[in-house]
Parts: C-alpha cells; structure tokens; sequence
C-alpha cells in the first residue's frame, strides 16, 4: 500500500504514534489491557450487555444518570491520581543529579493530564452526579426537565473522558499544563497530537457540561413541587442552581477560547501567535474568564451538601438560611469579577491589579459568612458524628487555612512573589480538595444509603478519612514551605539537596492518599458483602430533613407516587413532625420519558469526529459529523418520547413498600 | 430573587407557554423601526454627515443599542411576565455578563498593550 | 389546577397532591431554549470581545476601510431583516392554523436567509482572493471568525428550518411542531440582534475608523 493511501486513511497516525517506547506506558497498558479484556468477558459470560444498554446506558432516569456520573469519577479519579502519585515520585528522588524515573516527554503529560483529568473528568461528573441524582428528588419532581438532553450530556462528557485515556495509549497528551497556554500550545512549539486531544476532549465533554447545565437550571426553575417558593428551597438546590447558572455562563467562553486555539493550530489563523498581531495573552485573559467561575462551579454544590449535612447530623434548622442563599447568589455574580487573579504578573500594571486584588478579598466575605452560618448551626445542636459528618468538620478546618492562603495570594505584591510556585499548588489543592473532594466524599457518605438502599460500612469509611485527611496534610504542608522558599511548579529535576526531606514528606502523604482511595473501595467492596446488615428500609436513615428522605431508598423511578406538597423550608422534617401518613390509596398512572439509545450514538460519533480531527483523519471526521447530523434530525422525527407507568406497577411497589415499613417496626 | 412570593406551579394553567404572541400590526411596525434604525447608521457613515468620527461612532452605537432594544420587543416579545420574569432574569443577568467579559477584556488588555509595549509612548521610537 | 398549599377545609395540611396532572409536554421548552441562547449569547459576545482588542492589529496588512463595501453590507442586513419579518408572519399564519400560509413565509424566509449566505460568502470568496485571507493578520482571524460564526448559526437556521418545513408537512401544525417554530424564531429573531451588533461594530465602526 501506498503511503499516501496510509495517510489518507489514518491521517497522521502510524506504528510510531504508539508509545512503545515508554516502559511505564507500556506496563499500563498491559495491566488495563488485561483487566479491560477480564471486565468485558465477565460482562458477556454473565449476558450482562443487554441488561447494561437497557436500564443504564439508554436510561433517561436522573437517578441512574448521576450513579453514572459517579461512577465515571471514581474511575477517572483512580487514574487522576496515578498521575498525581507518579508526580510526587518523580520530584522525590530527582535530586543529587538523579533524573528520577520519568524523562521530560512523560512527565510533563503527566502534570498536565493529571490537571485536566482531575478537574474535568473527576469533580465536575462528581459534582454533576451528586446534582443530577439529588435535585429532582430535593425538589418533588420526577426526573429533570429534558431528560434525552441529560442521557446525551453524560455520554458526551464520557466521549471526553475517553478521548483523554486514549491519548495514554494512542500517541500522547499535550504537554503544556492544564490550560495550554500558547504560544506554547500552538502549532509552532506543540505541532504532536497532544493539544489536539486536549481540546477536542474538552469541548467534546464541554458540550456535555453546558447542555446538562440549562436542563438542571429547567428543572429548578419549572419543576418545583407545589409550595416550594424559591426561599423554600434546600441549600444544596440553591447552589446547585447557582453553579449551573455560572455553568451555562461560563462554559461558552471555553468553548470560544479553545475554537480559536484550534483555529489557529488547523487553521493558521493569528488569534493567539506572536506573529501577525496575534496575543498569547488575550488566550490567557479569555480562558480565566471561564476559569475563575469554574472553581466556584466545583466548590458551590460542595457548599451546599455541607449545609445539608451539618442541619441533618447537628438535627437543626440551618442556621441563616437566607443569608446563605445571598451569599451563595452574591459568589455567583462576584466570581465573574476576579479572573485577573490568576495573571497578576501578566503586566496589566497596578489599577487592574488593584482592582481585581480587591474583588478577590470581597469574594472571600460572603464565603466566610457561610462557614460561621455552619458553625452556628452546630452550636448546641446534638452532633452526631456520622462519615458525612467527619468530612464535614476536616472541610472546615482544612477549607480555612485554604481560603486564608488564598486571599493571601490576592495581595499583588505578594502574588508577585508567589505566582507559580509551590505555594499556589498548595493553596488550590487545599481548597479544592478541603472543599470539592471532601464535598464530593461526604456528599456520596450522606446519600449512598437513598441510592442503594443501604448504608456505607462504617469502619473501611473511618480508615479512609483519616488516611485521606492526614495524607492531605503531609503532602500539602510542605508545599506551602517550598513555595514560600521559591520552588516554582512543574520541575522535574531539582539541584538544592535540602529541598529533598520536604518532598520526601509530600510523597509519603500521597501514599497515606492512596492507602485512603483503596480504603473507599474497600467500604464500598464491603458494603455490598453486608448489605444485609447496613440495610435501610425506611428511606430515612440519618432522620434527615428533605423531601429526598420521603421517598424509598433507592427510590422507584417515578421517585414520588403522588407530587408532594411543601409548607417548610425542611420540607421532610415539617412532614414528619405533623404525623404525615404515607398514601395507601388512589394511585394513578405515571407519566414518565422513555429510553433511548439517542444520546449514546451521537455521543459516539462526536467522540469518534474528535478522534478523526486529533489524526487528520479527515474522512472520519467528515463522516462522523454527517452520520450525527442525521441522527440527531433522525431523533426530531421521533414524537413519541413518553409513556404511562400503570396503575398496578405502582401499587405493586408501594405495597411492597409498606410491607417493608411494617416490619421496619 | 422576587419570587418567593409566589407558588411554583401557579402558573400551570398558561400552558407552559407563558409567551405573549406578536400581531400582523406589532411586527410590521417592528419591521419598520428596524429599517429606519438601520438605515440612518449605514446613511450616516456612507455620507459622512456628522462632523466629527466620534460623535458618528457614538451615535451609530446608541442606533445599535435601541434596535436591539426593538427586536426584544417586537420580535422576540421580551416582557417581564413570560416564564415568571425568568427569561427577563436570564437576558439581564447575560447582558451582565457580556458587559463585564467584553469591557473587562478590553481594559485589561489595553493596559496590558500600554505597559508591555512602551515603544509606542517613547517619542521618537515611532 | 389550583393548588391548595394552605391547609384544607378541615385544618389538616395537605402533603400530597392526590389529584394531579402532569406537567404539559414542552412545559420547560421555552426557557430552556432561550437559557441556550443566552449562553450562545456569550459566546458571541467573547467572538466581540476577541475582534475588539485583536481588531485593530492589521500586521501591515490590509484594514476594514480597504475592504468592506457598505453597500454590500446593506444589502445583506436588508435580506436579515426582511427574513426576520418574514418568519413573523409565517408565526402568525400558523397561530391562525393555516399550513399552507405558514410554509409559504417560512420558505420566503429560508429564501433570504440562503441568500444572505450566498452574499457572506461571495464577500468573504472576494476578500480571500485579494490575499485577505484569515491567516493574514489577527484582525482578520477575528473578523472571519465573528462573522462567519454568524452565518454558521444562519446555515444552522437553514437547516432546521428544511426540517421544521418537513416535519410540518408530514405531522401538521402539531403542538409540537408549534413549540418547535417557536423555538426556531427565537433563534432566528436572535441571530438578528447578533446581526446588529456585527454591522454596527465590525462594519459601520470599521469603515469610521
């Protein structure tokens, strides 16, 4: 064969693309390879395929979308932190002249694929899972307002996910940190597939990210049950509203921002170029305006599962629910106004500094408002000491000295000194993880039990904490130290021998990290072994306060069997303490959306268009747009998109319900 | 947020459509505004009638801000009551944040331009 | 349906609605539709912001006065607006149930809407042979991009609109397929306010400067 015709067919892509020269690359694939070919064996030895692509892959149903979502985190969190532990491995034992085990081509794919994955492919589906599970149930209703629209943003944000472990094994990831500056990223200093899977991974998932933002914003908006004012809502409705407001917001600049990239790395336009009259920096400015908020998207329904978790296991109302709906609504507009932060030493001179240092410090106002309204919401309350509890209490304390840093680096004299150094590493994985990830833990702890039916074993879920949270500490404290010494980010190889100790110390906290990650599966392995003995029947095991505990756990697709009606603002607790009786009569069919297979096939053909344009492989590009043109008008000829549940499943289910509750007693 | 007040699904009976519908004379007279709104900007330019580059400028953008203004109304029938006021909310909070994307950009980067490149201030480097 | 969220005639509060109706299909449609078109908003106005500081970085190459013609641009806003009338009448001969009527304007305007592209696209087929071409200097990049971002939107239109026209044709002025043109004029009629900003700030301002 021609080596025209090669490369008419496979673009760009040969034999060499292949990392096979990459021992650790290689031994990945192998163990991911192997155990790949074991799950997908088990799934056709147990004739798992049909069941998968019936109840989950083609669901519409939120519950069962946001268990996907979580599920897509956890794993893209295991190979998120793989990068992360191979980092603190590498800056470990490069001293002395040693190169450490990883050369400058790998490492820096690592750095940056461990920010992307991290942020994009491991918060934001924990996030949106924990959103999508929770809010239509928070909120009385059945399912989200579009929900083909929420089956297609998951697959999407699947596509990117699968785009970025492709890169590991099919050529490599871009090598240009997690947000690819140029001139670096252009097609000049970065001319290898690496920032193209960058992009198209991310506006492949982006696309996802948005449309799921408009659908939950939707069903806030439209779907409340009858008497949910919008002051009635619960606190993690709120902030979830907020952050996918900031999504929908936000996410189109990203998705400008890195067009223009691509247009200027396919194209050879000069958006972003030295030459012509392009500005690298103007790339810079655009993507912080998407950047800033996109951290308050992560840290917002994180605050939120914190305010439902301190009411329920302190057994009060929130304390100040009104000022933490203002302050939520106020870091909402405020994160718009401080993405200058990240580039102070960009050159923008001191009354832009100023101002932007300024918006940074106010910003930190309304969020410390919200930590006294947790801590006044504790005090005199009878605190039970819960998993979701504990993550609690290490967010507030860890959460603090993150913030406190952080304002600290809203100075710009003193960010002048601490861009870009260890510091800064500090101070965001202080906050995200203080934050976002122990949001996340406590948040998966709290509704686990609603989910499946039965709670999460308490001991492996201890081990985990107090691994994750002393590991926190060991690994990020002395980044703090080498920052404040001047120890910039991304090296590889470092010449001082007396920075050695304090990275020997970060890497002995990531492995307590990890041994906290395995702990988690562990109590999530055991659990399901002792499922018997953690079960919960009556739906409501934590004596919480909202009307996702008036339901059954898990509970039936239809969620409510009859639309609940709310007079409180908690709104479970009001129920249970004027003796609400659960219905026994009078049920009626349910209208609920149907399955579709829509979603997952177009998601494929643009993950398939992505991969096409990362290889020039232009025919499939072309191909895969067209074939997901016609799907999607294909679907629009589809009229009949709901069904009626009858009458009898439903009676069936909830008699089976209320035999369960009899014996609960 | 003004709607605390009211129930969620009060408005359930307007059949979820809560959108005022435009009539043969509204959009006509909408058509018309437009035509003159364009028209006086592309006649201003083209003819150079006013004195001055910077009042045209001002003018032509003032043109551009009450059409735009005008096709809300007419043609894509902004009010405050459709879906509750949401929809207004959102135009508002979005016209928020264009305002705040586009003029943010544009004072950070030129400053940025006025204090990275200072060749253009010296004199005598031109 | 009213709803009694106060407690019944007889003091006992209501927790459940026993009687109720499901929400009327498409009850979300249209703020979800337009919340779309707010973020397609921003992106527009990033597209703006993008031209307003790149804009004037001409490399030494050519600048807007050398290359728009107005009189082409009026043209083209004219086809714009006339297709916007055009889509409201096609609106209102469907609220008064005449298909026949409706697909008639909605063809006129898909007419307009084709031959502003035809016009975009023979300016822009102009501007590249004269060796003004989007690699030639930022300026360009963001012209082409803002205003050939603007007429991807309007080839979108178009296409949705042949398949409105079909799905009319087959199933009839349906409540779907209303809700469906609704949300199509919304787009359109947006596409037209983009369409401001782009003559007035690409075009007119270009030209003055």
């Amino acid at each position: 064969m021609s080596p025209d015709f090669l490369k008419l067919i496979f673009g760009r892509l040969t034999f060499e693309s292949l990392p096979l020269h990459e021992p650790i690359v290689v031994g990945t694939f192998v163990v991911v390879a192997l155990g790949g070919a074991a799950l997908l064996g088990g799934l056709t030895y147990f004739r798992l395929w049909g069941y998968l692509w019936r109840e989950w892959f083609t669901t519409v149903d939120h519950k069962r979308i946001g268990i996907m979502y979580m599920i897509l985190g956890i794993v893209m969190l295991l190979r998120g932190f793989a990068d992360a532990l191979m980092m603190r491995g590498q800056q470990m034992l490069a001293f002395g002249g040693s190169e450490g085990y990883l050369n400058a081509h790998h490492y820096d794919q690592v750095f940056t694929a461990h920010g992307v994955i991290m942020i994009f492919f491991v918060a934001m589906p924990l996030v949106t899972g924990l959103m999508n599970y929770v809010v239509p149930l928070q909120i009385g209703a059945r399912d989200v307002s579009f929900p083909f629209l929420n089956n297609f943003s998951f697959w999407m944000t699947v596509g990117g996910a699968v785009l970025v472990m492709a890169s590991l094994f099919i050529g490599e990831f871009a090598r240009t940190g997690w947000l690819a500056y140029p001139p670096l990223s252009n097609i000049g200093y970065s001319p290898d597939v690496g920032v193209d899977y960058y992009i198209w991974a991310l506006q492949v998932a982006g696309v996802g990210t948005t449309l799921s933002g408009i659908n939950l914003i939707c069903t806030i908006v439209k779907l409340r049950c009858p008497g949910m004012t919008m002051m009635k809502m619960p606190v993690f409705t709120w902030t979830s509203l907020c952050t996918n407001v900031l999504i929908v917001a936000s996410f189109p600049v990203l998705t400008v921002v890195l067009a223009l990239l691509s247009l200027d790395r396919y194209v050879g336009t000069n958006f972003f170029t030295n030459d012509f009259g392009g500005s690298p920096m103007m790339y810079v400015n655009l993507i912080w305006i998407w950047g800033h908020p996109e951290v308050y998207i992560l840290v917002l329904p994180a605050f939120g599962i914190f305010s439902e978790v301190t009411s329920t296991f302190s057994g009060k109302r929130l304390f100040g629910y009104t000022s933490m709906v203002y302050a939520t609504v106020v870091i909402t507009i405020l994160s718009y106004l401080v993405w200058l932060h990240h580039f102070f030493t960009m050159g923008s001179g001191a009354s832009v500094n100023s101002f932007f240092g300024i918006t940074t410090m106010i910003i930190s106002i309304p969020t410390g408002a919200k930590m006294f309204n947790w801590l006044f919401t504790m005090y005199r309350g009878r605190i039970r000491y819960e998993l979701p509890m504990m993550w609690t209490i290490a967010f507030m304390l860890t959460f603090v000295i993150g913030g406190m840093t952080g304002v600290l680096l809203a100075v710009p004299p003193a960010d002048f000194v601490l861009h870009n150094s260890l510091f800064l590493i500090a101070h965001f994985h202080n906050v995200i993880i203080g934050g976002v990830v122990f949001g996340a833990f406590a948040g998966i702890n709290y509704w686990f039990p609603k989910a499946f039916g039965f709670k999460l074993d308490p001991f492996w879920g201890k081990m985990s904490f107090w691994f994750w949270v002393t590991g926190f500490y060991l690994a990020f404290m002395p980044l703090y130290v080498l920052g404040l010494m001047g120890v910039t980010r991304r090296l590889r190889v470092f010449d001082d021998p007396s920075l050695q100790i304090w990275f020997v110390i970060a890497a002995i906290g990531a492995l307590f990290i990890f041994i906290g990650i395995l702990s988690m599966l562990m109590q999530f392995a055991v659990s399901l072994l002792k499922r018997e003995q953690l079960k919960d029947v009556t739906g409501d095991p934590w004596d919480a306060r909202t009307l996702e505990w008036a339901t059954s756990s898990p509970p039936p697709d239809y969620n409510f069997a009859f639309t609940p009606v709310v007079h409180d603002n908690d709104a479970w607790w009001d129920m249970k303490k004027r003796g609400y009786q659960r219905p026994l009569t009078g049920f009626k069919p349910i209208h609920m959306p149907s399955s579709t297979g829509t979603g997952i096939i177009l998601a494929g053909f643009a993950t398939a268009m992505g991969f096409g344009l990362i290889w020039y492989m232009w025919w499939l590009a072309a191909a895969s747009f067209i074939a997901m043109l016609a799907v999607g008008i294909g679907h629009t000829f589809n009229y009949h998109r709901d069904f009626d549940i009858p009458a009898e499943d439903i009676i069936r289910t909830e008699d089976a319900r209320t035999k369960l509750l009899a014996g609960a007693k | 947020m003004n709607t605390d007040t009211h129930a969620a699904h009060a408005d359930h009976d307007h059949h979820g459509d809560g959108h005022a519908h435009g009539t043969f004379s509204t959009y006509l007279l909408g058509f018309v505004l437009s035509v003159v709104l364009t028209a006086i900007p592309f006649w201003l330019v083209m003819s150079g009638a006013l004195p001055s580059k910077q009042i045209t400028a001002l003018v032509i953008m003032a043109f551009a801000v009450v059409q735009i203004v005008v096709h809300m109304i007419y043609f894509l029938h902004m009010n405050t009551t459709s879906e509750n006021g949401w929809s207004m909310m959102a135009l508002i909070f979005t016209i928020v944040m264009v305002v705040i994307a586009l003029s943010g950009s544009l004072w950070v980067m030129s400053h940025l331009n006025s204090n990275m490149m200072p060749m253009h201030q010296m004199p005598g480097m031109n | 349906m009213t709803v009694a969220v106060n407690p019944s005639q007889t003091g006992e509060p209501l927790f459940y609605l026993a009687d109720e109706h499901p929400h009327p299909e498409g009850w979300s449609t249209a703020l979800g539709f337009w919340i779309y078109l707010m973020s397609d908003c921003l992106i527009f106005a990033i597209l703006f912001a993008t031209y307003g500081v790149l804009g004037g970085n001409y490399a030494a190459g050519p600048a807007p006065k050398d290359l728009f013609d107005l009189n082409l641009v009026a043209v083209n806003t004219s086809m714009l607006l006339l297709s916007s009338i055009t889509y409201g009448f096609a609106m209102l001969t469907m609220q008064q149930n005449k298909i026949g009527q409706t697909q008639m304007w909605l063809a006129i305007t898909g007419l307009f809407g084709a031959a502003f592209i035809g016009i975009e696209l023979t300016e822009f087929a102009h501007m590249i042979h004269e060796g003004a071409t989007p690699q030639r200097s930022a300026f360009l990049s963001a012209f082409f991009t803002l205003v050939g971002t603007h007429g991807l939107h309007v080839s979108c239109g178009l296409i949705w609109l042949v398949t409105l026209m079909v799905q009319v044709q087959r199933f009839g002025l349906i409540e779907a397929n209303r809700r469906r043109l609704m949300c199509l004029s919304m787009f359109w009629h947006f596409l037209d306010v983009v369409w401001i900003g782009v003559f007035t700030f690409v075009y007119l301002l270009g030209v003055l400067r």
